[in-house]
C-alpha cells in the first residue's frame, strides 16, 4: 500500500478504537450507575486480562495508541511487566514487575503534579 | 431504611436539577475528545521514531506517554483541562491523560492543607484505585502465568 496512505490509515484507526473505548464508559455512565473511578479500574482490568491471555500484544499492533492510551494499556503495561519480571526472577517478580515496567509514567505524573501544585495556585472551580 | 429514602429523594432532586444533555451528544464528544487524544499521541510516538529511531519501541512508548503526561499536567496547572473535561466526559478521563490530571488536580486543589497532609495525602486519592488495583491484579496474572508457563 502507498506509505502515506497506510499512515492515514493507521491514524484513522487510532481515532475510532480510541473514541470507541471512551464512547462506551461515556456509555455506562449513562446508563449504569458506575461512577468514573469503577469504570476506570473495569478498563484497567480489561487490559490485565487480555495481556494476560496474550491477546493484548497483537490487538495493539493493530490499533497503537488506540488502545494503549486509554487506561485499558496501562493495565496492560502493567501486566507484560508482571510476567516478564516473573520469567526473570521468580514468581515474586510478578510483585514488581508491573510498577518497573510503568513507572517512568507514575513517576512522571508525581513530580509534574508535585511541581504544578508547587507553581501554580488553586483556583476555584 | 429512612435513609435510603432520602438517599432516593436526594438523587431525584440531583437528576432534576441536572442539566439534560442529549445521550447521544455526550458520547459524541467523548468519541472525538477520546479518539483525538489517542490521535495526538500517536503523532507524538510517531515523531519520536522519526527523531530517535535508535531508542528502540519500549523506551519510545514510555517517552511518549511521560511527554502526554506532563502536558496534560501542564494544562490542568493552567486551568485548559477543566474545559476538555466538562465537555469531554470519559473522552477526557479515561484516556492516561485523565489519569494524570486526576493526580494534579487533586493535589492542586489540596495545596490549602499543606504540601505534606494535603498535596501528598490527596495525589492518589482518584487514581489510588486504579494504581492498587492495577498492581494487585497485573501481580496475580503474573504469577497465573508463571504457574503456567513457568520461567521460558
Amino acid at each position: 500500500m502507498n506509505p502515506i496512505l497506510s499512515e492515514i490509515l493507521t491514524y484513522l484507526i487510532v481515532f475510532a478504537v480510541g473514541g470507541g473505548l471512551c464512547a462506551i464508559a461515556q456509555l455506562l455512565i449513562i446508563k449504569t450507575k458506575l461512577t468514573p473511578a469503577r469504570i476506570l479500574v473495569i478498563f484497567l482490568i480489561l487490559g490485565v486480562v487480555l495481556e494476560a491471555v496474550g491477546v493484548y500484544k497483537p490487538i495493539n499492533e493493530f490499533c497503537q495508541a488506540g488502545i494503549s492510551v486509554p487506561i485499558v494499556g496501562f493495565g496492560a503495561a502493567l501486566t507484560r511487566g508482571a510476567i516478564e519480571y516473573a520469567k526473570q526472577i521468580g514468581p515474586l517478580g510478578a510483585l514488581g514487575g508491573g510498577l518497573i515496567r510503568t513507572s517512568l509514567g507514575i513517576g512522571t505524573a508525581m513530580i509534574m503534579s508535585y511541581l504544578v501544585t508547587l507553581i501554580f495556585s488553586p483556583r476555584s472551580k | 431504611m429512612d435513609k435510603s429514602k432520602r438517599n432516593q429523594r436526594y438523587e431525584d432532586y440531583v437528576s432534576s436539577v441536572t442539566p439534560k444533555t442529549g445521550t447521544l451528544h455526550s458520547l459524541f464528544n467523548a468519541f472525538w475528545i477520546g479518539g483525538l487524544t489517542c490521535a495526538l499521541a500517536q503523532g507524538v510516538g510517531d515523531i519520536y521514531y522519526a527523531l530517535f529511531p535508535h531508542l528502540g519501541k519500549d523506551l519510545i512508548v514510555n517517552y511518549t506517554s511521560m511527554t502526554i503526561i506532563a502536558i496534560a499536567i501542564l494544562f490542568t496547572g493552567f486551568g485548559f483541562f477543566d474545559v476538555i473535561a466538562r465537555k469531554g466526559g470519559a473522552g477526557s478521563f479515561l484516556p492516561i491523560t485523565g489519569f494524570a490530571n486526576a493526580m494534579a488536580s487533586a493535589s492542586m486543589e489540596f495545596k490549602t492543607e499543606g504540601l505534606i497532609m494535603g498535596t501528598s495525602v490527596k495525589m492518589f486519592s482518584v487514581v489510588g484505585p486504579v494504581v492498587v488495583n492495577g498492581v494487585v491484579w497485573s501481580a496475580v496474572a503474573g504469577i497465573i502465568h508463571w504457574l503456567i508457563a513457568g520461567g521460558a
